[in-house]
């Protein structure tokens, strides 16, 4: 059993706050992913845990026992860096045994156990004579992996093991690693600034921001019910288009368009779909966010009913299983996902609408969601959303 | 002139098969003649000292005499025996190894704790190490001579050792090499428990064996070439140094016998050691004192 409990933790370097107040649960064998820009702490929030830095405030428990200031060794965690950190000039066998032959506790026979059933689970047998210098980028991530679990430690601590790698292997050592988590099960922490790495790893994502936790939630809904402007547009890729609109009368107002927000006015007050104990008020400026996959063109025969925006296409991006078009909505830039092989060119003003179940709103000034289409509730019990306009 | 000789090279390189497209640099062709013209600079000395310590009398007065003599054999064989010169050439050898030796210890021990350690006031007693580079040896004579009588350490090893093993270049050089292994190699330790003494003899140490080897020619070739401090505090013939020792195969001067053949001969000897070492571990040497490109 390992818990990892984080309490108000902060860090300051001089007078730079890296890490401002903390709290977070990590629960036994959980895989949390913590994800966010550069400079947001995310990897000072691990070497804290790591021990490898100390806190300037706040405690940090493992397994109900304050580890705050307990020296990294003590910890019982394993670490797996982004440049690998392997003994340059140690064999790949000798790079996983020197940590444990050095603490002392183990007996030459265990460690020899350790390291052929460490060998067989990431199937580096044939490393562990080569220097790293003979190794790939993937060789020397597998062995740096070998040494973290030959250990046998309470938890892992990934410090973007993967950034690394090529596009390709990291695909690859990303389905490595979630296949040894599930045969391990150790309590996992993994930082990253890939939010694809997050998503597809995490059974939970921390987004971090300037210090701050943003939301911690399961990756889907991170992804469908954004807390603020900063992890909608964090999570998601293209990144999820913000219009400044106004509210009035249960709709969202924009200078070209104007859309109703479904489930209406009364339900927007009585705040049912809105988010925490915010509340909408007419005339309220406010951001509608809607991600680019769920705007598409106009089909008159399939979406007669709903409403139209007018966008102009400044430029064109085939990816090939979809069509990213830049376009403008007025004084709005805005990206939307199309179908491929739409015959649309630069300079062409298209019509576009929308998926009515996923808008989101959020505040203008403070940039906390406001509001989404969809409850929480209805996609939990996979209900199809209804439009009330 | 200068186009003429670049597609000769060009045209030359294709013909050896080379790549004729890779980049060549824009050699003027009095560079070659520049360099050609500092290597006789330097090497001209060394060579009248080599064939004059091959000559019976050794005194050069006209080109003529720059040619090779046979009396090399007789020459080398009355320096190291007859006026001991194999005796002063082992202590040399004796105190250049301790100092070496002594320094790289120190050295390493106080690069360590100066980039890996949570000292107070790290950064000042960094700069004062620095600072000691201002102070050279024979700036410290006169003190070090009174310490050296009051320990009774006079007219020993430890006399031309010990003041020479606390080095600030070295210090300098070992800091700037371990701060460029990765944080992270030295965490992983870290984590893994791996105890400071050692993480310095499996990690540091082998990671470092590039350096450690450069500094160690340099301090060597350094050490070998002392020259006053051993003059004035070791004054028994028996445990002389090399260096000083070439004055007195300058044998009966007072009768006008001054043998320059001989003076010669032991120069040459002396120069010998710090050029094999030199030869030997060039490229480790070229790695240490050449700015790298990451």
């Amino acid at each position: 059993m390992t818990t990892v409990t984080l309490q108000n933790l902060r860090k300051e370097f001089d007078d730079v706050v890296a890490v401002n107040g903390i709290d977070l649960e990590i629960n036994h064998g959980e895989f949390l992913v913590i994800v966010g820009p550069s400079g947001c702490g995310k990897s000072t929030t691990l070497r804290l845990l790591a021990g490898l830095e100390s806190t300037t405030d706040g405690r940090i428990e493992m397994n109900g026992q304050d580890v705050t200031t307990v020296e990294p060794k003590d910890r019982n965690v394993a670490m797996v860096f982004q440049n690998y950190a392997l003994y340059p000039h140690m064999t790949g066998r000798r790079n996983i045994t020197f940590g444990m032959k050095s603490s002392g506790d183990f007996t030459d026979e265990e460690i020899d156990r350790r390291v052929t059933e460490a060998a067989d689970t990431l199937d580096i047998a044939d490393l562990l004579d080569r220097k790293p210098d003979a190794m790939s980028g993937g060789e020397r991530q597998r062995v740096a992996l070998g040494r973290a679990i030959v250990r046998d430690p309470d938890a892992f601590l990934m410090d973007e093991p993967l950034s690394n790698l090529d596009a390709k292997l990291r695909i690859q050592m990303r389905a490595e690693l979630a296949r040894l988590h599930s045969t391990l099960e150790t309590t996992t922490v993994y930082v990253t600034h890939d939010q694809t790495e997050a998503m597809t790893l995490g059974e939970r994502v921390v987004v971090m921001n300037d210090g701050q936790i943003m939301q911690v939630d399961e990756p889907q809904v991170l992804y469908d019910f954004p807390a603020n402007r900063f992890v909608a547009e964090f999570i998601g890729d293209p990144a999820m288009n913000m219009i400044p609109v106004e509210i009035q009368d249960g709709r969202a107002v924009h200078e070209t368009f104007e859309i109703p927000l479904p489930s209406g006015t009364d339900q927007l007050k009585s705040n049912q779909n809105g988010v925490g104990d915010v509340q909408v008020i007419d005339g309220q400026r406010a951001i509608l966010g809607i991600r680019p996959e769920d705007l598409h063109l106009s089909d008159a025969q399939t979406d007669g009913q709903l409403p139209t925006i007018n966008a102009e296409v400044n430029v064109r991006e085939p990816l090939g299983d979809s069509l990213l078009l830049h376009c403008s909505i007025g004084s709005t830039s805005c990206n939307i996902q199309a179908e491929p092989r739409t015959q649309v060119t630069a300079g062409e003003t298209v019509s576009v609408t929308y998926d009515p179940a996923r808008l989101h709103l959020f505040d203008a000034e403070t940039g906390e969601a406001l509001y989404h289409s969809e409850s929480r509730q209805s996609t939990s019990e996979q209900a199809p959303s209804k439009l009330s306009t | 002139m200068g186009e003429l000789l670049q597609y000769a090279k060009r045209r030359a390189d294709s013909l050896r098969g080379d790549n004729v497209t890779k980049t060549t640099y824009d050699a003027k062709p009095g560079t070659h003649l520049q360099l050609w013209l500092l290597v006789f600079a330097v090497v001209f000395p060394i060579a009248v000292a080599v064939i004059v310590s091959t000559k019976q009398t050794g005194v050069v007065t006209s080109l003529g005499d720059l040619l090779p003599g046979s009396y090399a054999v007789e020459n080398y064989r009355e320096a190291l025996v007859d006026y001991q010169f194999g005796r002063f050439m082992w202590n040399s050898l004796a105190m250049s190894v301790v100092i070496v030796v002594g320094k790289l210890v120190v050295s390493v021990f106080a690069a360590m704790a100066i980039v890996y350690y949570r000292v107070p006031y790290k950064d000042l007693v960094f700069l004062f190490i620095l600072f000691t580079l201002l102070l050279p040896v024979p700036v410290r004579f006169i003190p070090l001579f009174q310490l050296m009588n009051d320990l009774g350490w006079s007219n020993t090893i430890l006399a031309i050792t010990v003041p020479y093993i606390a080095s600030a270049t070295t210090v300098f050089i070992l800091r700037q090499h371990f701060l460029s292994i990765p944080t992270s190699i030295v965490e992983t330790a870290k984590l893994d428990g791996v105890g400071p003494l050692r993480f310095m003899l499996f990690v540091l140490i082998p990671m470092s064996k590039g350096v450690l080897v450069g500094v160690s020619i340099i301090m060597f070739v350094y050490a070998w070439n002392q020259y006053l401090w051993p003059l004035i505090i070791i004054d028994s013939e028996a445990n002389q140094v090399a260096q000083v020792g070439l004055q007195l195969l300058q044998g009966d001067v007072q009768g006008g016998q001054l043998s320059w053949s001989l003076v010669m001969a032991g120069s040459t000897l002396t120069l010998l050691p710090p050029l094999l070492l030199m030869i030997v571990f060039r490229k480790p040497l070229l790695e240490t004192f050449s700015i790298q490109q990451k």
